[in-house]
């Protein structure tokens, strides 16, 4: 597959553009609450997603890829930066301006078993949405849910239904039936399948595929299963300490992964056939924390990169293109814009050489 | 073969709920070897962790382990046993690792104290000796100064600290058999991998048995040499782990292995197990799978198959092992043909 290819419509315009996204969460100390620092949650994330592309943004717990991702719902108000929907900037918005704007923005939550209302029928859960934004009423409505149940491959009899009746995966359809049911252009999927068993899993994520095939929906898929999101996103964005350290098509990213992090972390996720020896680059330790990150590049503590010098300790790897479409944060992957001679005053010793460990296993995973 | 640490045969563990008997567990039987790593695997209500907790005797009223279930450990059957040599058994010979480590831990006591209360529980020495034991223990662990970390809370240590704590304390009796359940489920896919390694370097110095209960196929390709497939209470596979990935037969654990994608796979459409997992309160008659196989044919439907021979150590629970001409027949399973894919085939009812 081309890069091309995997990159629609490159040439037209981003659906979002998200620049500078800050989040920090103060810490608060005593009995008055003054302030002791802050929880970098996310630190000047920017990305642009395409009309009918789905990016992924995986990334371990406390990366702030949630935080992301509800910023973008407005969910949680950002510290600072610009969240640019459809050429307007959802930041400035007033609550009433983006009421109407949640019409084109959707969401689909991690927990089908906490995202729906135990107390409404499953009718009036998708109904919720026509009401509020005045798409349809009376029979009308009625008829509309109808038929997003059936796209959703449930049977219309189930909207007199609650919650509590249904199975995981058929509640993630109805909450698939309620984000469609105003017609967005752009869904937050936030780990969307993560709560489901394998077999529903698959699924829900062709029912995902054909509603944005036959939709053009655009997805940011929020996810940490690497396997899955590289099944369903065009692009990927790796998050780690509250920053995007790699961003590229889904092919270049999985097949040549060059942020030392992101080959660590494809190189943990397990392949399910026996017959692969993998080589394995093990990260020890755990994530620092968000509220004391680590200065410079702020994976440099865990870093297995050969060329890794005092130069990452100071100088913050800015995310540059490395190949076209493939953007890493760090200085000593070659070519970088950060020049050996910054980096040698930096009390840099190394100069940048490319690492590529083996990681992807040889032969082709066993698949049925 | 040598003599087995575990063999358990024909155990059977069912609830009396208000909505019916649930038959969880359901004629089960399996053996463990010693010094073995075992998979147990299957997707929410296929009964692996009942299992798992039957194995200990730690199910409470409405379930109940049935007469004639054994499960022979030392040369006793734990169904039978009375409850203070079952004590003895729980976390000395046979020890638990659950998935997740936060609620495995009391949060009012440091993490020393709970792994030296296993071996003072055991009578196995003085409180100062078990303490020197339980930091020793942690070190084992991987867990990086260990006398200062003994004296630490559990909201103190990240959720792979946790975990190793966990398995700590289930080593802590050095026992023959530890059954972990899920233990990297909650965990990021960085300190899943550290935990694994340190499940098989722990299994190679100290020779353990393990039975590793997950619903993800690539740890347990990854971590075991035998696998159990679970569907509807009952053992629908087994086979070595090779045998399993490289020529499953079963339609489920085909069905299981076609739909998880994977890293570096082409990115086709995934194949999907229609419908979803019936409750234990009403199995189907015939094979319990037979209204989700795109094999099933009218002797599915009536007849339960037993489990069938396939090959050395590889054993299916489909009648397809006694007509193999009928695999060329793919179909839609009959209860989804007419609503489309993941339609319940029978009740909506999320057990």
């Amino acid at each position: 597959m081309s890069a091309a290819m995997t990159i629609p419509h490159a040439s037209t315009s981003p659906l979002l553009s998200v620049h500078g996204l800050v989040k920090h969460f103060p810490i608060k100390k005593g009995l008055f609450g003054k302030p002791a620092g802050a929880v970098r949650a996310v630190d000047g994330v920017s990305f642009d997603v395409m009309p009918g592309e789905t990016l992924g943004l995986v990334g371990e717990s406390g990366c702030g890829k949630s935080t992301t991702g509800r910023m973008i719902l407005r969910l949680i108000e950002p510290t600072a930066g610009s969240i640019e929907f459809d050429g307007i900037d959802l930041v400035k918005l007033d609550n009433k301006q983006m009421r109407r704007l949640r019409r084109k923005i959707q969401v689909i939550f991690q927990d089908p078993f906490s995202s729906l209302n135990p107390r409404m029928t499953v009718g009036s859960i998708i109904r919720e949405g026509l009401t509020i934004h005045h798409i349809a009423e009376g029979s009308a409505a009625d008829s509309r849910v109808r038929q997003l149940l059936d796209e959703v491959g449930l049977r219309a009899e189930y909207m007199s239904r609650y919650p509590h009746e249904f199975s995981g995966g058929q509640r993630q359809r109805i909450g698939i039936a309620r984000a469609l049911a105003v017609e967005p252009t752009f869904i937050v999927c936030d780990e969307p399948v993560s709560a489901l068993d394998v077999s529903v899993q698959a699924q829900v994520i062709n029912l995902m595929q054909d509603l944005q095939r036959d939709r053009g929906l655009a997805y940011l898929f929020i996810a940490h299963d690497l396997s899955v999101v590289e099944h369903i996103a065009d692009r990927v964005a790796v998050m780690y300490l509250g920053k995007i350290v790699e961003l590229a098509s889904s092919d270049d990213l999985y097949r040549e992964p060059l942020m030392p992090y992101t080959q660590a972390l494809l190189s943990a996720v397990p392949i399910a056939d026996p017959a692969v020896k993998k080589n394995r680059v093990m990260l020890r330790g755990d994530v620092p924390s968000p509220a004391n990150p680590p200065s410079g590049c702020v994976f440099h503590p865990r870093c297995q990169h050969p060329a890794k010098d005092a130069a990452c300790a100071v100088l913050v790897p800015p995310l540059e293109e490395k190949a076209p479409g493939h953007w890493v944060a760090c200085i000593k992957q070659p070519p970088t814009g950060v020049d050996w001679s910054i980096q040698k005053a930096a009390g840099g010793t190394n100069p940048p050489a490319r690492y590529l460990p083996v990681i992807t296993p040889n032969g082709t995973p066993n698949g049925v | 073969m040598p003599e087995p640490l575990l063999r358990v045969h024909d155990l059977r563990t069912y609830f009396y709920t208000e909505s019916g008997v649930a038959r969880s567990v359901d004629g089960v039987s399996f053996e463990i070897a010693p010094g073995e790593t075992v998979g147990l695997v299957g997707e929410s209500g296929c009964g692996k962790s009942v299992t798992a907790l039957s194995l200990l005797r730690l199910i409470r009223p409405p379930g109940r382990i049935e007469s004639g279930s054994e499960i022979t450990f030392d040369g006793k059957n734990l169904v039978t046993i009375d409850e203070k040599s079952m004590r003895a058994v729980r976390g000395a010979r046979i020890s638990m690792v659950f998935q997740e480590p936060m609620t495995a831990l009391n949060p009012v006591f440091t993490v020393g104290d709970q792994i030296a209360e296993v071996v003072r529980i055991h009578g196995a020495g003085s409180k100062r000796e078990a303490w020197d034991r339980a930091v020793k223990m942690l070190e084992t662990v991987g867990i990086p100064a260990p006398a200062q970390r003994a004296n630490e809370y559990p909201h103190q240590l990240s959720g792979g600290m946790r975990q190793r704590v966990v398995i700590a304390m289930a080593l802590v009796m050095n026992p023959a058999l530890v059954i972990a359940d899920e233990p990297t489920t909650a965990l990021d896919v960085t300190i899943q991998a550290q935990i694994l390694e340190l499940l098989a370097d722990l299994q190679k110095q100290f020779g353990t048995s393990i039975l590793l209960i997950t619903h993800d196929l690539g740890v347990v390709a990854e971590s075991v040499s035998r696998v159990i497939v679970m569907y509807g209470g009952e053992v629908v596979e087994e086979a070595a782990v090779r045998e399993l990935f490289a020529a499953a037969h079963h339609p489920y654990t085909e069905g299981l292995l076609g739909a998880m994608p994977q890293v570096g796979q082409e990115r086709e459409r995934l194949a999907t197990i229609p419908g979803t997992v019936p409750p234990p309160t009403a199995w189907p008659a015939g094979c319990r799978f037979h209204d989700r196989c795109p094999y099933a044919w009218d002797r599915c439907a009536t007849e339960h198959p037993p489990l069938y021979q396939i090959g050395s150590g590889h054993v299916s629970r489909c009648h397809l092992a006694d007509e193999p001409q009928r695999r060329a027949e793919k179909h839609e399973p009959l209860v989804v043909a007419a609503t489309g894919e993941g339609n319940p085939g029978r009740g909506t009812r999320a057990s």
